[in-house]
């Protein structure tokens, strides 16, 4: 294509994302947005005003030098695009995916006053589809350092950690509690969002370039503490993520049908429960559910919820004689109003799509149970939202009087998370906040333990991907610099093999 | 992969693998458990580490074949291997001296309770064991267990061997004869079925007895990830991998856990129809799975 003008540019419309389409996508677990093709990524690239001074980079939590790829793309310099990717960005087609675009990089971008923001995420995932799809750039270790790192926690930020210290030429060994790596990536966002064999991808650079070594299965605080991991290695970084679930304290949460979105998901995701009895770990969906909050892990279980009564449908229509059933219902119940819906955008828009009913400003008081012990209902109270408070926000406020009973069978809580404690016995005196988390230094990922850094969910609680991912690069520079300190060759001869 | 070094036939249904887990064996003790997947397309499933060897690297495994999981992993032999085994997991049992204590044990309860039995009477208790099952054919341990108890009953429910009543008999009557007598039982464990366990913290209530219980619920990961273990208390909900796995028996909200357990009853149930089918024929769900994958195709 021959240079554009910066108007002609502007005119080209942002181009959409090709998707399965709701009523097929329902009924399966496969992806959803299938990527962009080379003609639509190329007219989206062109759409990029390459500004002197690009605020979207300001918007992208670790600084991916967005006009530099996007520019190599547009002229179809594939390569050189993974290149300025990879210079801050090791994940691209995880991040192109599920970063949240809309409150990142393109609310930063010019045209997004004009509503129309370049599709910076969209273009991202096309170039890490293609990295990995032709394996382009791979990376090289320095030469062995001699040193040892552990890291504990295999999700975003303890593999961006992992991987930036090996390429340093560090020996990494990462610790994971389950059987697969990956963290929030492999057990909580579903495959129709983010594909499992994107991240197996990723994570086999890891262990077949870097030579990363993954010990599964050790639970650290049981298996190994902390304490004991400092006697064998020069530094540790924790990116134990935020894996626990609350449960609301109203009556009823015991009941059967009752879960949290973590067990449901794990039941999915991580144990392919979608696919029982091929799969041995079953999963139970009720023909009425709701599920409890509307952030990404809401959309997440609601959308799942929504497959799975699909699926069953199906299968009673295949195989049972008697009349064939209709797939159920699926609530979203949210205490404050659209406006505040932290799930990323596109998920609450897919989810919309696919026929997730919304019930906003509407907060559960007690879940009633049948004589078996099973949800029958959930009860619930209109809100609305009062006077700004403090913070500037406006908090709900139950309208007295207004308490209805939801006809449901299941309950799915998909509140916030707070870090998994496991990881602190056998941890003395790591500091950490009221909330559980870890107290450590935004700008280098410092505990105030010597010896051990942490990022990610474990130090901000539940945040993002990418942020997570920047907190393990930004530890995994600091840790690379105590390690070139001499003064840290100390006491080094104990650790050696 | 956690290789099997080896295995015994414990009854029809029970069976004791030994298994390389030095990663486990290190830290291992008495209570604690493990989770265990067979292959890649296996559910993760708690099982108390029955005992250890830490020079060896290994644990032993003793588990009841009641469904798809673990019947499948009794078909494993030596030299096969287990796909996935994280741990330990869970508290271990605390053990001092407290005088006469009576550990019970029901059925596969029987492995774990041995471990606790052994540690109570080295640790100088007046150990009374009351082990009982269903029918003989499910009855081990016999002689281990005599050999670190200071009294023990055997009974089943059918009489087919030892004494013919329920665990709860003898020990109402111990529990009677000894309140009585002044010489109070100080505390009791048990172990076996949740539904033993229930009718044991019942027999004891009256006495006051400090009435220890190891819990079985379903679970997920086994590190506090997923609450699906949790169950009510007196005192709050509790998550069983991480709390427990042992609770004051006294506290738990039997029915609930009763109800809970239940919960993939069906799916339970058609997990072992589907594997039992999968060896000879092709069974309807394969078709509709096969049915359902052509139509998204198209
Ligand atoms: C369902 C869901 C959907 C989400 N969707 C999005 C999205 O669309 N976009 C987005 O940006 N963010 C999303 N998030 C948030 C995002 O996934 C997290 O912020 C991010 O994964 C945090 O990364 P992390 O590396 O800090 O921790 P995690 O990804 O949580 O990884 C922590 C790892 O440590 C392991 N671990 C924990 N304790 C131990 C221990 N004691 N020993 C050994 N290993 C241990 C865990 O098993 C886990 O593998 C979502 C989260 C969820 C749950
Ligand atoms: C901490 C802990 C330690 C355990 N240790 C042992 C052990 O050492 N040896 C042993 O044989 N079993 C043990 N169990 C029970 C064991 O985990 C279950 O028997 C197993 O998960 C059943 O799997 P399955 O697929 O074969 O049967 P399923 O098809 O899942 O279940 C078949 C039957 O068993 C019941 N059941 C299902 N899950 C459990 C469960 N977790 N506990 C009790 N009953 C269940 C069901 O109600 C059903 O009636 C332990 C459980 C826990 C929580
Ligand atoms: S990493 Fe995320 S925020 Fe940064 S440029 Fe890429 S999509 Fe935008
Ligand atoms: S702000 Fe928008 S137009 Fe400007 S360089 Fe960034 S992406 Fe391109
Ligand atoms: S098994 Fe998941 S929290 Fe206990």
């Amino acid at each position: 294509m021959a240079e554009l003008t910066n108007r002609e540019r502007m005119q080209i419309q942002r181009q959409e994302m090709p998707t399965q389409e709701p009523e097929a996508r329902v009924g399966n677990f496969d992806e959803v947005a299938l990527g962009l093709t080379w003609e639509l990524a190329r007219l989206e690239a062109e759409r990029c005003l390459q500004c002197a001074k690009p605020h979207c980079v300001d918007g992208c939590p670790v600084g991916v030098t967005i006009p530099q790829f996007i520019k190599a793309l547009r002229e179809g310099d594939f390569e050189g695009a993974v290149r300025a990717m990879q210079q801050k960005n090791n994940l691209p087609a995880i991040c192109g995916r599920v970063c949240p675009q809309e409150s990142q990089c393109e609310a930063y971008c010019i045209l997004a006053k004009r509503g129309q923001s370049v599709a910076i995420g969209r273009l991202e995932r096309f170039v890490g589809d293609y990295s990995i799809r032709e394996n382009s750039n791979p990376p090289v270790p320095a030469p062995p350092t001699g040193r040892k790192v552990a890291v504990v926690g295999s999700g975003p930020a303890g593999l961006t950690c992992g991987m930036d210290l090996a390429k340093l030429g560090h020996k990494v060994t990462i610790f994971e509690s389950l059987h697969l790596p990956g963290g929030v990536l492999i057990y909580g966002i579903p495959e129709f969002r983010l594909p499992k064999s994107i991240i197996q991808a990723e994570l086999k650079k890891a262990v077949d370039y870097l030579g990363i070594e993954l010990r599964t299965d050790h639970v650290i605080g049981n298996t190994y503490t902390l304490d004991e991991l400092l006697e064998e290695y020069d530094a540790v970084f924790m990116g134990t993520g935020a894996g626990l679930p609350s449960f609301m304290r109203i009556p009823g949460i015991n009941l059967n049908g009752v879960m949290s979105a973590n067990e449901f998901l794990t039941r999915v995701n991580l144990m392919k429960g979608y696919r029982f009895p091929e799969y041995d770990t079953p999963v139970k969906v009720g023909r009425a559910v709701a599920v409890i909050g509307a952030g990404n892990v809401a959309m997440d279980a609601a959308r799942s919820a929504l497959r799975l009564q699909t699926l069953h449908a199906e299968r009673q229509r295949l195989t049972a004689a008697d009349e064939p059933i209709a797939a159920g219902e699926v609530h979203v119940v949210y205490r404050r109003s659209r406006a505040e819906v932290p799930a990323r955008e596109e998920e609450f828009h897919h989810a919309e799509e696919e026929g997730v009913i919304f019930d906003f400003l509407t907060n559960p008081i007690a879940i009633l149970g049948d004589e078996r012990g099973n949800v029958r209902a959930m009860r619930c109270i209109r809100m609305e939202l009062g006077e700004p408070d403090a913070s500037g926000r406006r908090s709900p406020m139950p309208i007295e009087g207004s308490e209805f009973d939801m006809p449901v069978d299941t309950v799915i809580f998909a509140l916030g998370t707070s870090p998994n404690p496991i990881v602190f016995t056998g941890a003395q005196g790591l500091e950490r906040t009221k909330h559980g988390t870890v107290v450590a230094d935004h700008e280098t990922g410092r505990t105030n333990k010597p010896g051990v850094w942490a990022g990610g969910d474990v130090v901000t609680g539940a945040a993002t991907v990418i942020s997570a991912m920047g907190a393990g690069k930004r530890a995994a520079a600091d840790i690379h610099r105590f390690l070139s300190d001499p003064a840290s060759e100390e006491g080094r001869s104990k650790k050696e093999d | 992969m956690y290789k099997i070094l080896e295995k015994q036939v414990l009854s029809d249904v029970t069976k004791l693998m030994v298994v390389e887990a030095p990663h486990v064996a290190r830290k291992a003790r008495a209570g604690q458990f493990v989770i265990v997947i067979a292959d890649e397309q296996g559910e993760r499933i708690p099982l108390t580490i029955a005992d250890h060897d830490r020079a060896a690297g290994t644990i032993t495994l003793i588990f009841q074949e009641v469904g798809k999981s673990t019947q499948q992993m009794g078909e494993l032999d030596v030299g096969d291997g287990f796909y996935s085994v994280a741990g330990p997991l869970g508290h271990p049992t605390e053990v001092e001296l407290y005088g006469t204590v009576i550990c019970v044990a029901g059925g596969v309860g029987i492995a774990p309770m041995y471990p606790i039995t052994r540690e109570l009477k080295a640790a100088g208790n007046h150990v009374i064991t009351i082990m009982g099952a269903r029918n003989k054919s499910l009855l081990f341990w016999e002689e281990k267990m005599r050999a670190v108890s200071d009294e023990l009953i055997v009974c089943t429910d059918d009489g087919s061997y030892g004494r013919k009543a329920l665990v709860t008999e003898p020990l109402k009557e111990i529990l009677a004869a000894r309140a009585a007598g002044g010489d109070e039982v100080k505390k009791v464990w048990a172990i076996g079925p949740t539904i033993m366990m229930k009718f044991v913290s019942a027999a004891t209530a009256p006495f006051e007895t400090p009435t220890v219980v190891s819990l079985n619920t379903i679970m997920v990961d086994g590190t506090g990830m997923c609450g699906g273990c949790r169950v009510a208390m007196t005192d709050g909900a509790k998550f069983v991998c991480v709390d427990g796995p042992e609770f004051d028996g006294h506290k738990v909200d039997w029915d609930n856990l009763l109800s809970r357990i239940q919960f993939y009853k069906a799916e339970e149930q058609q997990a072992i129809e589907h594997w039992q089918h999968a060896e000879d024929h092709e069974c309807n769900l394969d078709v509709a799975a096969r049915e359902l994958a052509a139509s998204g195709e198209s």
